[in-house]
């Protein structure tokens, strides 16, 4: 089994495997076989198209942690210029799950914040899976309230598990630190575009992900609980994880349907890991549109209207 | 009837039907001390267990009552009830286990909202249902919270909530994760417009609405050995495969690592409250 590919990609695997294998035969045999490497690589196509038209919930949210998925570094390096991390919460310590600093897009100073997973098992480990504890959500709070300072406009990349479940953690108040940056965000003066690139796992996310546009990838995630844990309560196995999956919608285009997201940014064929930079020239023309329709607004329109739609959230009956 | 039965003189033998049983709800069990409580006297003592101190859960409106003057009331948000905008079903239906905790409770969702008064010093109060489905927080609870703070800020009036959650409702996916923002939201708009807050977290409040509303109070108030907290004890341990230390997540802890500003006892939650929102309101010195 390719381990590039993910269970419900395997058909994919084995034809590309085909296709590398007559490459391979191609290079010493005299005969041309290039016609049928390029008859297989359009069905590979074929192929892909029609399983990736037709996911799950549970198979978008494998695609979201694909381990090979682009985490918010790899947007930052293609769609910033001049940026510097900026590290630290000036209290405690840096945590390397959320990483944020100044940058410039198409030239205009931005604040850019994001979590941030681990590529290998030691920067998993450094990264803490990018589940933050409260000193990420107060470096975040930093550097939002230095956003405003400077007037310069602040995009965040969601891609999160979930705040880190720790004992410090608890210690530090990793509840008062998330709260506190809902209600930072909430009237922040400067405009705030937030993109789910990855997994948006609940409070964790939302802490970074309170803004005037809510934008994602087409295949991540957003949900209140993750699909394993939602099962494991309510279905008490986490096996249904799939179930769960469905049932809390947690896919881009429920949530556009929901209205609770603005817009889809459509990943190249496959996913985003297929080619990163492609997906990054979408989102980057994506962030720019919107960053340019909201800096038309007056202030404090741009604020009225984000708490407008703050309390617009929620479906009830009224008797 | 056994022949032993039989040679019982009648006045001492019960008949199986009348057995000596305990009326239902006459006494309870204190789950911290064991001891056995007269429920009445329990009740005059707002379901603090008189030999040790154990604060018990109790119900939104009877919270309410305990603190609120009698009069004036006025309900919020009454007629915000829940819809299920998924059509969510996991084991049950969600319409079905909103039924069954609309039966169980009395209550249409798990807050309650109210504006009146605290010896004399006029408020909004809010409390969470914990037996509506572990007090979680969906829709309907995010919209009643908000107009409850909505009202404080048009009277220019404190706002007082005490929670008790299991966090975000899952059955309402991620409108309910939106509710963290909504009602932080509101509440710093209080907070901007120099209107207090006080938060009282009570046994328990995790999750969702730890990471929100509750945590946001000018003033956090803690009950004794509340369990508060973001992540649930369990999966923490799962986590971090060590063992929770003593008191882990409770009040006590929180006071001590610096969440909470204070820890109050129940019977003394009223005064206590209306004293402190007496001085930031710049109101006269409550009197008795």
């Amino acid at each position: 089994m390719n381990m590039n590919f993910l269970d419900f990609e395997q058909p994919i695997a084995e034809l590309e495997a085909k296709i590398e294998e007559l490459r391979y035969v191609g290079d010493d045999a005299e005969v041309n076989i290039n016609e049928e490497i390029s008859r297989l690589q359009a069905k590979s196509r074929t192929l892909t198209e029609s399983i990736f038209s037709n996911l799950n919930a549970w198979q978008v949210s494998q695609l979201a942690r694909h381990p090979q998925r682009p985490y918010t570094l790899d947007y930052i390096t293609r769609i910033f210029t001049d940026f510097e991390e900026l590290h630290g919460d000036r209290a405690y310590a840096d945590d390397a799950a959320i990483i944020g600093g100044v940058a410039r897009l198409d030239g205009k100073p931005v604040m850019v914040i994001g979590h941030q997973k681990g590529r290998d098992t030691k920067e998993k480990i450094r990264r803490n899976f990018g589940m933050p504890r409260p000193e990420g959500y107060r470096k975040a709070k930093r550097l939002l309230e230095m956003a405003e300072r400077f007037k310069l406009p602040v995009l965040t990349f969601i891609d999160t598990p979930g705040a880190y479940p720790g004992i410090g953690a608890e210690e530090r108040g990793q509840s008062e630190a998330i709260a506190r940056n809902l209600c930072v965000m909430a009237d922040l003066k400067t405009p705030i575009i937030c993109t789910v690139i990855g997994e948006g796992g609940s409070g964790g996310a939302l802490a970074v992900g309170v803004g005037d546009r809510m934008l994602m990838l087409q295949y991540s995630i957003y949900s209140v609980i993750s699909p394993e844990g939602c099962a494991s309560i309510l279905w008490k196995s986490a096996e249904k994880a799939s179930d769960a999956a469905e049932a809390l919608g947690v896919t881009s285009s429920r949530l556009k349907e929901l209205g609770l997201v603005d817009e889809i940014i459509d990943e190249p064929l496959g996913g985003a890991h297929r080619d990163p930079e492609d997906m990054a020239g979408r989102v980057r023309e994506r962030i720019m549109e919107h960053m340019d329709q909201l800096q038309r607004l007056p202030l404090d329109q741009l604020v009225a209207a984000r708490y407008q739609r703050l309390m617009s959230y929620g479906e009830f009956v009224e008797k | 009837m056994s022949w032993f039965e039989k040679l019982m003189p009648s006045r001492i033998r019960t008949e199986n039907k009348e057995k000596r049983t305990v009326p239902e709800g006459l006494w309870s069990k204190c789950p911290d001390c064991d001891a056995v409580l007269y429920r009445a006297e329990l009740e005059r003592n707002q379901e603090v267990c008189p030999k040790c101190g154990h604060h018990m859960r109790i119900g939104a409106r009877r919270r309410l009552d305990l603190f609120l003057d009698p009069e004036p009331r006025e309900e919020i948000g009454a007629g915000v009830q829940p819809s299920d905008p998924l059509r969510f079903r996991d084991s049950k239906k969600y319409i079905d286990r909103l039924k069954a905790a609309q039966k169980a409770t009395g209550e249409t969702d798990a807050l309650v909202a109210m504006r009146g008064q605290v010896k004399g010093i006029p408020l909004v109060a809010a409390a969470f249902e914990f037996g509506f489905m572990g007090g979680s927080m969906g829709s309907v609870v995010g919209e009643r919270f908000v107009r409850a703070a909505n009202s404080a800020y048009d009277h220019n009036i404190p706002l007082v909530c005490f929670s008790a959650s299991g966090g975000a409702r899952m059955q309402e996916a991620l409108f309910s994760l939106m509710q963290m923002a909504k009602t932080s939201a509101a509440l710093n708009r209080l907070s901007r417009a120099g209107i207090p807050f006080v938060s009282v977290l009570t046994d328990p409040t995790m999750g969702g609405v730890s990471a929100s509303l509750a945590m946001l109070g000018d003033i956090n108030i803690g009950e004794p050995k509340a369990l508060i907290g973001f992540a649930g004890p369990r999966v923490i341990e799962q986590t971090v495969r060590e063992t929770l230390p003593e008191g882990f997540q409770r009040s006590e802890f929180l006071l001590e690592h610096g969440t909470l500003d204070l820890i109050v006892d129940r019977r003394e939650m009223r005064e206590r409250v209306a004293s402190m929102l007496a001085i930031l309101t710049h109101h006269a010195p409550i009197s008795g």
